[in-house]
């Protein structure tokens, strides 16, 4: 661990590199993707952990701008970091990283507060990318989230009853955005799908991603019936 | 069947059969009050004898190694003593109801005793198995001194039921032989109650093991089949970084289907990726299948190919062709379009279901596809149309490709 505690305000135009926090039980992973991110100029890993305990000690020594999480972690993982160091440390972004593939894993961190979820198999470069992003403040949505948040969503028999249809309910707009996200498009193929601008694709992704967070729309432990035939 | 806090009798520092002892340490007492009490009941017509025995036969003897509790001398001295006054009382207490001759009580001691001394000899023989393991016959590896002992039980509980039956009944000899079959019966009866008992237990035990076993095995066998050889192969090829990753991403996806999927191992049944049905298409649903084919794609052609299905619905005729048509979709993208990767989307609505199929690669001229190219115009604008469907492509040279697939759902009676 590097001891180099600088610039502890955290002013967001600071033009640094993106200072990142690793937090993955397995130490190989952590040095691959140490290794992957140190190859780019943007990033600057300023230290790892490998549990809850050490992930939020860590957080708030160094004050990183993004914490890299894997979402399963022994004593409780991703999800118990979220919960302690949010509160705490509430300008520091979190990017769920995990080769999880249930919907219900991804999801649930999503509702903890981190603001995006990519897989483990993303190439360095696109991680970079991701981390650049939700350091600015955009959320970061990998095509299965993009999926499973519109299956969270959809109008199906059986899904839980619309309380507040502000929060409940995806635009149409948003519904579209999320779908082109899911076919694998850029937000700039999406901005010149949808004739709209690049900021405009932002604002949707935002909004779908606070209302992933806040909707009542499902619990969590019935996803798997509410995922059943249609 | 499995208790909560199951009760074992004592294998060590035991009396007679470890009964008190071991109701001691479930109940967490006093050896001492369990065996007062077990004599004190038999007072009450022999209750104490009965219970003593009832436990005897219905609790398993602890298992090898787990936790000896042996008794001090002193308590072992009180368990004689104890013993003892049972005895006397028993006694006393035949003497005084006069209702039971001595001459049944007698007889009956004697029974008893030598049923004590058979059980308890069933019970060394199991000591003994577990001591060396061998699943051998009544005796164990006794030698002598069991069958010895086995010997002058069953003597001493055939002539208790002799001596009962002689001196407590007046009959006549027909009525005498039946008697006396029926009590031999029963005498047999009540001293093969241990090797009965085992004999479930060992069933019971052996079924548990071999289950285990089979288990471990099937882990086994699978790791081998799949996990071992994928990284034996990879060893093979590690100069040859293209197969390398191929080989890893298809097994990834295995084994995550192995453990997580709807078939996987963790749910049951482990047969992922089997054999195919009629329509010519692996999988239980659409989202099944379309992650099964697109599996298929990236071990043939070493891209990857990331796939995301919204909503489900069961697979017909129509949806097979649907997949298999997306299947070839991405075939043509890892053939022609010179790219890593290629994006799947699945959508099933309630009238429809959409299918995107898009690569960012080289992209053609839909107008300028040689004539030996029959992939788009057959496999996948053929069936699509066969089935109701509707195809569309958008490409330009340089721009990628999207397929865009459409296919109405078949009638209404086949939802839920």
């Amino acid at each position: 661990m590097s001891e180099e505690v600088e610039n502890t305000g955290t002013p967001a135009e600071a033009k640094g590199p993106v200072r990142v926090f690793l937090v993955d039980d397995h130490a190989l992973f952590r040095a691959g993707v140490r290794a992957e991110l140190e190859a780019h100029a943007e990033v600057e890993v300023v230290g790892e952990a490998g549990s809850v305990g050490e992930a939020v000690a860590g957080i708030g020594h160094f004050r990183p701008d993004v914490v890299l999480l894997d979402v399963h972690m022994p004593d409780g993982g991703g999800n118990e970091v979220l919960r302690r160091a949010r509160k705490a440390f509430p300008d520091v972004v979190f990017l769920a990283l995990s080769v999880s593939d249930a919907a219900e894993d991804v999801i649930a961190v999503i509702r903890n507060g981190a603001r995006g979820y990519v897989t483990k198999t993303i190439s360095g470069r696109e991680l970079v990318d991701a981390v650049c992003r939700v350091r600015e403040g955009d959320a970061v949505f990998s095509p299965r989230l993009a999926g499973f948040v519109l299956d969270a969503f959809a109008d199906r028999p059986g899904a839980a009853p619309i309380r507040d249809p502000e929060l409940d309910l995806l635009t149409p707009r948003e519904r579209d955005v999320l779908r082109l996200l899911a076919r694998g498009y850029a937000y700039k193929e999406i901005a010149s799908e949808l004739f709209i601008s690049i900021k405009t694709v932002e604002t949707h992704v935002s909004s779908v991603l606070r209302k992933t967070q806040l909707s009542n729309r499902y619990e969590l432990s019935r996803w798997a019936s509410d995922r059943r035939l249609v | 069947m499995v208790l909560p806090l199951r009760m074992y009798r004592r294998r060590n520092g035991r009396i007679l059969a470890g009964v008190a002892g071991g109701l001691a340490e479930h109940l967490g007492v006093n050896v001492l009050w369990v065996r007062v009490a077990f004599t004190v009941l038999v007072a009450f017509a022999g209750a104490g004898v009965l219970a003593y025995g009832l436990l005897w036969l219905l609790v398993p003897q602890r298992m090898a190694g787990a936790e000896p509790q042996t008794d001090t001398p002193v308590q072992r001295q009180q368990a004689i003593g104890v013993i003892a006054i049972g005895l006397a009382m028993a006694l006393a207490l035949s003497m005084w109801s006069g209702a039971v001759s001595g001459w049944v009580v007698g007889p009956l001691g004697v029974a008893l005793a030598g049923a004590a001394l058979v059980w308890r000899e069933a019970d060394e023989a199991q000591k003994r198995r577990w001591r060396d393991s061998a699943k051998s016959g009544m005796l164990g590896q006794g030698g002598r001194m069991a069958v010895l002992r086995m010997g002058a039980g069953v003597l001493f509980a055939a002539t208790g039921i002799v001596f009962f039956l002689v001196g407590s009944v007046d009959l006549n000899q027909a009525q005498l032989a039946v008697l006396a079959v029926i009590t031999t019966l029963l005498g047999v009866g009540v001293l093969t109650v241990p090797w009965w008992l085992r004999l479930v237990r060992d069933l019971n035990e052996e079924r548990r093991a071999r289950i285990r076993t089979e288990e471990r095995a099937e882990i086994a066998a699978h790791l081998h089949d799949s996990v071992l050889q994928t990284l034996a192969l990879i060893l093979k090829q590690s100069d040859n970084p293209r197969e390398v990753s191929r080989l890893a991403r298809g097994q990834e996806r295995q084994l995550r289907n192995w453990l997580y999927g709807p078939a996987g191992y963790g749910r049951g049944a482990a047969t992922p990726e089997t054999e195919e049905p009629a329509h010519g298409v692996a999988g239980e649903s659409v989202a099944d299948a379309v992650a099964i084919a697109c599996g298929q794609v990236e071990d043939t052609f070493a891209i990857r190919v990331q796939q995301v299905v919204v909503g489900d619905c069961p697979l017909d005729d129509r949806m097979a062709a649907l997949v298999q048509a997306a299947r070839e979709a991405a075939v043509n993208a890892a053939k022609h379009a010179g790219v890593s990767e290629v994006s799947v989307y699945a959508e099933v609505e309630p009238e429809v279901v959409y299918v995107f199929v898009r690569d960012r690669g080289a992209g053609f001229d839909p107008e300028a596809v040689p004539a030996d190219r029959h992939g788009l115009a057959d496999s996948i604008h053929g069936r699509m149309e066969r089935n109701g469907g509707k195809v569309r492509v958008r490409t330009a040279p340089g721009e990628g490709t999207e397929i865009q697939l459409e296919m109405p759902r078949a009638s209404k009676e086949a939802r839920t």
